[in-house]
């Protein structure tokens, strides 16, 4: 039986692993290989590194680092953060890593997915989708608008519409950020992850909002979520991914477990 | 070819030859990655990787001259390893954009997932049943994990050619094997230890 995945997300900066909330107070958290082996050790089923690098030789740092960590890590790893150009994903899909992800260019150019996606393969091709409720909208009917620039900019695409032609363009999965729970490990919103996943035929990644072992089975169980991201649980020590696993376990969730 | 080498891992172009590479290199092999015809000969067992579209890695192949060479080193019994995408090169003809003749070493077919409400493409962990004994799944316990990303699958004439069966909606072949031909749908390359131990078996083959 397909396993349900957890996936501990890191932030890199100039090829370290940093830590922070909302993208402030960040803090050097240690080398992107031995973080990405001890999870790796620990049972993770993916890892996703997203770059936040602003430098001008950004492209040689990360792929610097997807060398580094495709040589020491055998589990799949999606790289994410600024890919732009087919020649960016290139470069990181040639370094080593299994998949990549793209937001903002993808909302800047939709078609970068279909051809991305035809050239690669879709299996290779994650949309990132960072989602924020309208306040305004009916909170039983909600309207989430597609935000870029990691929040800062909030577009016309309305997330759940933006996901069926992601999907229709050849992606091979939806990265699903709640821009509303991100930060807050307050759960996963969860009406977000069960619409998207209600109206697309490929994998969705839940993301935003896990503070607490439950509120990863809440999102299997009632986001349907192929899949759920995890990054402060992990990090700060609350929780190790076994654990995580043996309560999914407990719950009659299928998980791969190595103990 | 460096004398060393062992293990030739074809490279036409497609996928994520590094990781294959490594992980080979990993578990004690002395793996070369070459596009060279005359390198894939002098091997003494080959792996064929890949990640794309059937079509295109068929075209890769057929420029690269190395049908043939593939061909002449099973004919000359060396083992064949191939992964994902490589394993689907090893069928018949596979229906991926249009209809693609393969290398024909196994005979049968290359077909999409379908079925109401299953998510394709297959991503994440899943399990083999393993359906007889054979040196690629040695020390290798029924049910474990392997890592799965792909939207086809492959469907073996005969069943005698199916080593291992995997559940996603329905049964799919999860490793096929014909004499010293072996193709597993799966990446062990990504599949952290069990996935190390398969290309130890394959290595001492």
């Amino acid at each position: 039986m397909l396993a349900k995945r957890i996936i501990p997300c890191l932030d890199v900066r100039d090829g370290r692993v940093v830590k922070g909330t909302h993208f402030v107070n960040l803090r050097d958290a240690g080398d992107p290989v031995e973080t990405a082996q001890r999870y790796d050790a620990e049972g993770a089923d993916e890892l996703v590194f997203l770059d936040i690098t602003a430098s001008s030789d950004r492209r040689d740092i990360v792929t610097r680092m997807v060398r580094a960590v495709a040589d020491k890590v055998f589990i799949p790893f999606t790289v994410g953060g600024g890919l732009r150009t087919l020649e960016d994903i290139q470069s990181i899909l040639r370094a080593g890593a299994d998949k990549v992800s793209l937001n903002t260019s993808a909302v800047e150019d939709p078609n970068l997915i279909t051809v991305a996606s035809r050239y690669f393969g879709s299996q290779c091709i994650v949309v990132a989708i960072d989602a924020r409720r309208n306040p305004d909208s009916d909170p039983e009917n909600p309207r989430w608008e597609v935000t870029t620039h990691g929040g800062r900019i909030t577009t016309e695409l309305e997330a759940v519409e933006w996901a069926r032609e992601v999907a229709g363009r050849g992606a091979g999965e939806i990265l699903l950020t709640s821009m509303d729970r991100d930060g807050t490990q307050s759960g996963y919103d969860n009406l977000l992850n069960r619409r998207v996943s209600d109206t697309v035929d490929i994998p969705v990644i839940a993301s935003g909002g896990c503070g607490t072992l439950e509120h990863i089975a809440d999102a299997f169980i009632h986001g349907k979520a192929s899949a759920a991201l995890a990054a402060s649980i992990f990090h700060f020590g609350n929780h190790t991914i076994v654990e995580a696993k043996r309560e999914l376990r407990a719950r009659g969730i299928p998980v791969r477990l190595v103990e | 070819m460096s004398d060393s080498a062992d293990t030739v891992i074809i490279d036409y172009g497609m996928g994520n030859l590094r990781s294959v590479e490594k992980a080979v290199a990993a578990v004690g092999g002395r793996p070369i990655v070459s596009d060279d015809p005359a390198v894939i000969l002098k091997g003494e067992r080959l792996i064929l990787p890949g990640v794309g579209a059937f079509g295109d890695a068929m075209n890769n192949l057929r420029q690269g001259k190395l049908i043939d060479a593939i061909g002449e080193a099973v004919e000359s019994g060396k083992p064949l390893l191939g992964l994902c995408l490589g394993l689907q090169l090893l069928f018949s003809e596979s229906e991926e954009f249009g209809r693609h003749e393969g290398l024909n070493l196994i005979p049968g077919r290359v077909v999409r997932f379908s079925g109401q409400g299953l998510r394709v493409p297959h991503v994440g962990w899943n399990q083999v049943e393993n359906l007889k004994p054979d040196p690629l799944l040695k020390d290798i316990p029924e049910g474990s994990y392997f890592y799965f990303v792909h939207s086809y699958c492959v469907q073996p004439e005969s069943p005698d050619d199916i080593l291992s069966l995997t559940d996603y909606g329905g049964k799919f072949c999860s490793i096929a094997c014909r004499g010293k031909v072996w193709g597993a749908q799966f990446h062990p390359e990504k599949s952290q230890d069990t996935g190390k131990q398969l290309l130890r078996n394959f290595l001492a083959l």
